[in-house]
């Protein structure tokens, strides 16, 4: 009865997922539901197309320094709101938080007005910047959860031991909490390689790879925008099972 | 750790140290996110008028803007509610091999482009799109349903995006429900819709608040779905925000609506945050 219930609801959340790989394998020229037959052209279009191919490596090198960014920031920031007593602790914790409760369009226009006074529109550092503060929350909801669950009492033996402080936890805590950090990591990249509204007002001319999608879906569509989404897909799943193999904590969203 | 004194010394510097460790991210926080907003907020009051919240608040077309907001809001949240609640069952209830599986059904679409999806529903619900052509084929309409570049449209692409952040808080709600309980219930003689009805909806009530607050802020500013599937002619207040911003080059008016969207978002939150703390306290 409940299977039931519920295997039109999984036909409803899979179903736009599986429609676009045969879209994307059609001879047709237009959309066409089933396929007429079968084609590689889409695939071949993307990849002969350079405004596609440098609109992912963008996309790509945005998405890696979004990555570091947050990371770098993001550690000693998790470090910090866990471990620290210190008075204004509570108001940092909410600010860093804060980015993923804000509505997307309020922050890129908000970041587009003051990008716009210092010419930094077009600019993909720029748009690297504003996607490391949208980032930010995720690392540090999965570092902080990672800390939080750590047992104090291994560094504590280390420093015991001799070791300095910055030794520590470079050879203890770090490895231990190395799986949400993977994890963190790969939340970093989707989050960035998947963000259209910031990068649609910063990006000016300069195509990022969703920026790209939104105005294909928009102006003409062809299947090409198929074959990239499954490219999209395959990219998206082939990071969340590194996320499953080496992360923790993993996958779900922390929602609470 | 021997002197005290020493050690509370070393607690002393330990925080400073911790504190000055947030540094980076403070400065970072506060240049591209609490400035920026802050300054387009002040857009809006800008030679000490309020004549663009006078604008926002009384004009009937965009009063319109709001109504359709938050009635998609409430509809896309309801609707993703009675979708999410029995696979949030099934989930919590089912064998662990069959709850990976349903797991990385919920998952996996989370993790896929707004952009991929909201592609393929205009593929399934256009004129010509996947489903008319079956039912038109089947016989069960004579013309096509006007399924795409309206309100409906708009609503099943964001009940899609908004799923799984309303599944994910029922699931874990369930899961806290103690087991002991509903053998205890059985025990006692009661029978499945009875157990249902009042053991496992009013303690999986917490988690349905929760994802509801959830999934209704975040429709309220939503941007990529009604932009593409109600193909400009449903206008949710994020996509007027745009266009304020990109067509009419109006920023004290995309400012002031910014305001009032930012206000909304936060007063929902905190009123959840403190009703959620006002049942805790009333637990105890």
């Amino acid at each position: 009865m409940l299977g039931l219930v519920c295997a039109p609801i999984f036909l409803f959340l899979m179903l736009p997922l599986v429609i676009v790989f045969p879209l994307s394998l059609s001879s047709a020229p237009y959309l066409q539901f089933p396929p007429p037959g079968f084609s590689l052209r889409w695939y071949e279009n993307y990849f002969g197309d350079p405004v596609w191919i440098d609109a992912t490596i963008r996309s790509l090198m945005i998405a890696a320094t979004t990555t570091l960014g947050s990371l770098l920031v993001g550690m000693p920031l998790a470090f910090s709101l866990v471990r620290g007593r210190y008075r204004g602790r509570a108001l940092l914790d909410r600010l860093a938080i804060a980015p993923m409760i804000v509505p997307a369009i309020i922050i890129s226009v908000a970041v587009y007005g003051i990008f716009a006074k210092l010419r930094m529109i077009g600019a993909w550092y720029g748009i690297a910047l504003a996607h490391t503060i949208l980032a930010l929350p995720f690392v540090v909801i999965v570092l902080g959860a990672g800390l939080r669950g750590l047992d104090e009492s291994l560094e504590q033996a280390a420093l015991g031991l001799g070791a300095s402080r910055w030794q520590a936890v470079r050879r203890v805590t770090l490895p231990e909490i190395r799986p949400s950090i993977v994890t963190a990591a790969v939340l970093a990249f989707i989050t960035s390689f998947d963000e259209l509204v910031v990068a649609m007002f910063l990006a000016g001319s300069q195509m990022t790879l969703p920026k790209k999608m939104f105005d294909n879906i928009r102006m003409e569509i062809d299947p090409t925008i198929a074959a990239v989404s499954v490219l999209q897909i395959l990219v998206i799943t082939a990071g969340l099972l590194i996320a499953q193999r080496f992360g923790r904590g993993a996958t779900a969203l922390d929602v609470d | 750790m021997a002197n005290g004194r020493l050690s509370i010394a070393a607690e002393r510097r330990r925080q400073r140290l911790l504190a000055a460790l947030g540094i980076p991210a403070l400065v970072l926080l506060a240049m591209l996110f609490a400035y920026p907003v802050l300054r387009l907020m002040a857009l809006s009051v800008e030679g000490g008028s309020l004549e663009w919240y006078a604008k926002a608040l009384s004009e009937s077309l965009y009063v319109e803007v709001y109504w359709i907001t938050i009635r998609i809001a409430i509809i896309v949240t309801l609707t993703a509610l009675l979708l999410s609640y029995p696979i949030a069952y099934l989930l919590a209830t089912t064998t662990p091999l069959g709850a990976a599986l349903g797991f990385a059904l919920v998952i996996l679409p989370l993790w896929t482009s707004i952009l991929v999806r909201t592609y393929a529903w205009m593929v399934l619900l256009g004129r010509n799109g996947v489903i008319n052509k079956s039912l038109l084929a089947f016989g069960m309409i004579e013309e096509p349903l006007a399924l795409l570049y309206n309100e409906l449209g708009v609503i099943v692409g964001m009940v899609h995006v908004l799923m799984p952040y309303m599944v994910l808080p029922i699931y874990a709600a369930m899961r806290r429900v103690d087991p002991d309980l509903i053998q205890a219930a059985e025990g006692l003689g009661a029978r499945g819709p009875r157990i249902f009805l009042r053991i496992f909806l009013p303690l999986s009530a917490q988690g349905i608040f929760a994802g509801s607050i959830l999934v209704f802020v975040l429709s309220l500013g939503f941007f990529i779905t009604p932009a593409l599937l109600g193909g400009g002619r449903v206008i949710m207040i994020a996509v007027l925000i745009e266009q304020q911003v990109r067509d009419v080059l109006n920023w004290s008016f995309a400012s002031a609506l910014s305001t009032v969207l930012l206000i909304a978002t936060i007063a929902i939150y905190g009123l959840a945050q403190r009703a959620t703390a006002e049942r805790a306290r009333v637990a105890q």
